[in-house]
């Protein structure tokens, strides 16, 4: 029931030479004793359930059912230790890197002093937040969240894609997707299974209140401040919540008062507040100080925040770190503030801003992944080679309107993993995104959001593009691998 | 708690006790309707104005719709999303509530409602294609249930299972009130005397509404007459639908919010004054009062209570008239 290996493409099941990994040996047995009509009625059960328990996804814009449940794919994806141990120092390197690089541009901007980012990326990025100068944050801690989304080519070659450091989504689906597998297949998650990842929202807790403000005495009080209901991850913001038992604040609940502290209304009276692990793009966050007709956020809360009366994860404009045109100088920051070579490589990326690589990327469109430099979530980039001719051209118009605005970079050949398909299980592209999160000490569970691209062939594994998830398992140590 | 919370667990008892309640309505009036009472079929006299009124619908079923009818009426009161009384709209609003404090509920309590949302469609159109509304109304009575039996089974004795009893409870009170009052003051007409065959029958539907048709014979153990159903549905603490019992149910929340919280606020002052007043009362004081003044009076009292749980509770702040989205959502009819 298994397809020939696939080799165009780093198989993570089969490896180069057409055997079974050792990390994938549990898998593979379990896919060859289990008939294809056992998955699928796992399969369906395992849509049933999230759809009765609730974990949707709204997609914006998609018409139709406004709930949708990402589709949940029931073969793990594997990860060997050693590849594990590998991925959590370079993770550690690059957000470390990049929490002092924010530190920095908020500061002395030594970074651009030394001409190693230029000025121009910095001051003139629209998620620049002049309110953030010369402010100092508790353990200089800026993306306490961060999200970095990662591929793999080959056996020791990751790549990261992006860096997520201001709201990233998507670990409540990590987290349902372990208890759905041990749900499903309790044997199979059982002895000498992946490594336990349900720590996570204790560790998260454990970071936001070590973000605290200084003044704060005795047990902070930490709360989620969501959008509300009818943004796309409320599940995930009221998942996180209930699980660090906090409460899940919007902006209506709380208040700012004439010393500049923050409180929630509750039944019982005010409550003051001293984290926020917001959920809110900065924007929306303070109609006083940011978009004026946001009716999600409180007014005063950066009031509160400057007066170093709130800890606020994450902090406000962090947007200047991760964004794709800055994405381009991360390995060289790493250089810069930690003096060591980055243990992750970054994608080869052309900034079309430069007439010589705009110019390039307008030869070889046909070739290229071409990304708006402030865009997410899949939208509004072009995949060269699964395109027809004229979207190149029209995106090539688009291009020269406004090269500023996109960068552009080599399709890269995605790992596969197996994946249960209409007729059977066959190979798919995914990527991986671990949380890192960083407070007083920095931690990383192990694991992370695998997504896959369902459809054969494609490379887009975005959830609003039709991707699925899939549980993601990093072995310990003795299991091989 | 937050009191946006509490707000949202308040109108979700509130949303599905009036589903139930509708269900309920709508039952017994196909009921009425299809048995020889003497009453014209449709128009003003008919059981399906009276049953439009009694859900409170009049404004929104006489701007569509010109005159009372059995078709109109069921798809005004059951199906229409557009008027936001009816049963569809009321398990919607529940639900929306529900999903905001998703994690103050039980998964038990969330599912059942979740299940009752998601199967409506499917169920109404068997019911449409079958011609069988009375098993979509038994299912959405049974579902109901569910949903309450789920609460009282596995939430923990709290403010969140308190708030969310105290809309169950003031909706129920209400919606017996108006019941009654439809009954005694709009359906019986002209032409057939108190005391009448027709009479006996509304009665007899009415408290099949309530689900205290045996209840009746069982207290009373006389046929049924006007002025004892009015004793069993105002003041009999024991018939769990009852006014009194609805009122003693909404008194002993609001004590046990006070207890936890160690603080009184008027909306105990209010019902602790209501309860008192019902212990003294006869069902002749309320014939001597009027019934349907008594009635009335029960409903704008209901809504007085409404409004200081609210003050107390729901919202707070330095600015106390601070417009809550959440509180605006809800429909208070």
């Amino acid at each position: 029931m298994v397809d020939a290996p696939l080799r165009v493409f780093f198989n993570e099941m089969y490896g180069q030479d057409g055997t079974v990994r050792p990390s994938y040996r549990r898998i593979a047995d379990w896919l060859a004793a289990t008939p294809p009509d056992v998955v699928e009625l796992k399969r369906q059960e395992a849509e049933f359930l999230f759809r009765r328990i609730g974990i949707t996804f709204a997609v914006y814009g998609a018409g139709g059912d406004p709930e949708r449940i990402i589709p949940f794919d029931i073969v793990p994806r594997v990860i060997a230790a050693d590849e594990w141990a590998l991925l959590t120092r370079g993770l550690e390197q690059r957000v470390a890197a990049l929490n002092a690089f924010l530190h920095d541009v908020y500061h002395d901007a030594e970074i651009i002093r030394a001409g190693v980012v230029p000025a121009a990326h910095v001051r003139t990025n629209p998620s620049f937040r002049e309110v953030m100068v010369g402010v100092d944050l508790p353990h200089l801690v800026y993306s306490a969240i961060a999200g970095i989304d990662v591929v793999r080519t080959g056996p020791h070659d990751f790549y990261v894609l992006e860096d997520n450091l201001r709201t990233p989504s998507g670990v409540s689906y990590m987290l349902e997707n372990r208890e759905m597998m041990m749900r499903l297949f309790p044997e199979l998650c059982g002895q000498n299974g992946p490594l336990p990842i349900d720590h996570y929202p204790d560790a998260l807790l454990g970071t936001l209140q070590s973000l605290a403000p200084v003044r704060c005495k005795g047990e902070p009080t930490v709360a989620v401040l969501t959008p509300g209901l009818f943004n796309s991850a409320y599940f995930e913001h009221a998942y996180l919540a209930d699980r660090m038992g906090v409460e899940l604040v919007e902006g209506v609940d709380l208040f700012v008062d004439d010393d500049d502290v923050v409180f929630m209304r509750t039944t019982e009276g005010a409550k003051r507040i001293d984290v926020l692990y917001r959920r809110i793009d900065d924007d929306y966050l303070d109609p006083e100080v940011f978009n004026a007709d946001s009716i999600l956020g409180v007014p005063g809360l950066v009031r509160a925040y400057l007066a170093g009366n709130l800890g606020l994860a994450n902090a406000i404009g962090t947007g200047v770190a991760d964004d794709k045109a800055t994405y381009i100088h991360v390995p060289q920051m790493i250089e810069f503030y930690l003096g060591e070579r980055p243990i992750l490589n970054n994608v080869r990326t052309h900034d079309c801003s430069n007439p010589e690589a705009l110019a390039y990327v307008l030869d070889h469109i046909g070739e290229l992944v071409v990304k708006e430099v402030q865009g997410s979530g899949g939208y509004g980039m072009l995949i060269g080679p699964a395109a027809t001719k004229a979207e190149c051209a029209a995106f090539a118009a688009k291009l020269k309107a406004d090269p500023d605005g996109y960068i552009a970079q080599p399709t890269l050949a995605l790992s596969a993993s197996p994946t249960f398909v209409a007729d059977g299980v066959a190979p798919r592209h995914i990527d991986l995104r671990p949380f890192v999160l960083s407070g007083e000490s920095v931690t990383i569970v192990p694991g992370g959001l695998t997504r896959v691209a369902l459809p054969e062939g494609s490379l887009v594994v975005n959830s609003s593009q039709g991707g699925g998830t899939k549980d993601t398992w990093v072995m310990p140590p003795a299991a091989g691998g | 708690m937050l009191s946006r919370t509490a707000d949202n667990l308040f109108w979700l008892g509130r949303y599905a006790e009036r589903a139930e309640n509708t269900a309920r309505l709508v039952d017994v009036t196909l009921r009425l309707a299809s048995a020889p009472s003497g009453q014209p079929a449709e128009g003003e006299g008919s059981a399906w104005h009276s049953a439009i009124v009694s859900a409170g619908c009049e404004e929104t079923y006489y701007a569509r719709y010109n005159t009372a009818v059995a078709q109109a009426a069921i798809v005004h009161l059951v199906f229409d999303r557009e008027n936001p009384s009816s049963i569809v709209s009321c398990i919607d609003a529940a639900r929306r509530n529900a999903r905001i404090v998703r994690t103050a509920v039980t998964s038990v309590l969330w599912e059942a409602l979740n299940t009752l949302w998601l199967e409506f469609d499917r169920r109404a159109a068997e019911a449409v294609a079958h011609n069988d509304i009375a098993a979509l109304l038994d299912w959405i009575t049974t579902s109901s249930m569910t949903i309450r039996g789920a609460a009282v089974e596995t939430m923990l004795r709290g403010d969140a299972y308190w708030f969310l009893q105290l809309g169950t409870y003031i909706e129920r009170g209400d919606n017996s009130a108006r019941i009654l009052d439809v009954k005694y003051h709009v359906l019986l007409p002209d032409h057939a005397p108190v005391g009448s065959a027709v009479d006996y029958f509304q009665w007899a539907a009415l408290l099949r509404a309530l689900s205290a048709a045996r209840t009746y014979g069982y207290v009373f153990k006389r046929p049924i007459e006007a002025r004892y159903v009015a004793e069993l549905v105002i003041l009999h603490p024991e018939m769990p639908r009852s006014l009194a019992a609805c009122l003693g149910q909404a008194q002993r929340y609001l004590a046990d919010l006070e207890g936890a919280y160690g603080r009184r606020h008027a909306c105990q002052e209010l019902a602790d004054a209501r309860v008192q007043r019902f212990a003294e009362l006869t069902v002749d004081d309320v014939f001597a009062f009027g019934m349907h003044e008594f009635l009335t009076e029960y409903v704008d009292r209901n809504n007085a209570l409404t409004k200081a749980i609210n003050e107390a509770y729901l919202v707070y702040g330095p600015e106390d008239v601070v417009a809550q989205p959440a509180a605006q959502m809800q429909e208070q009819r």
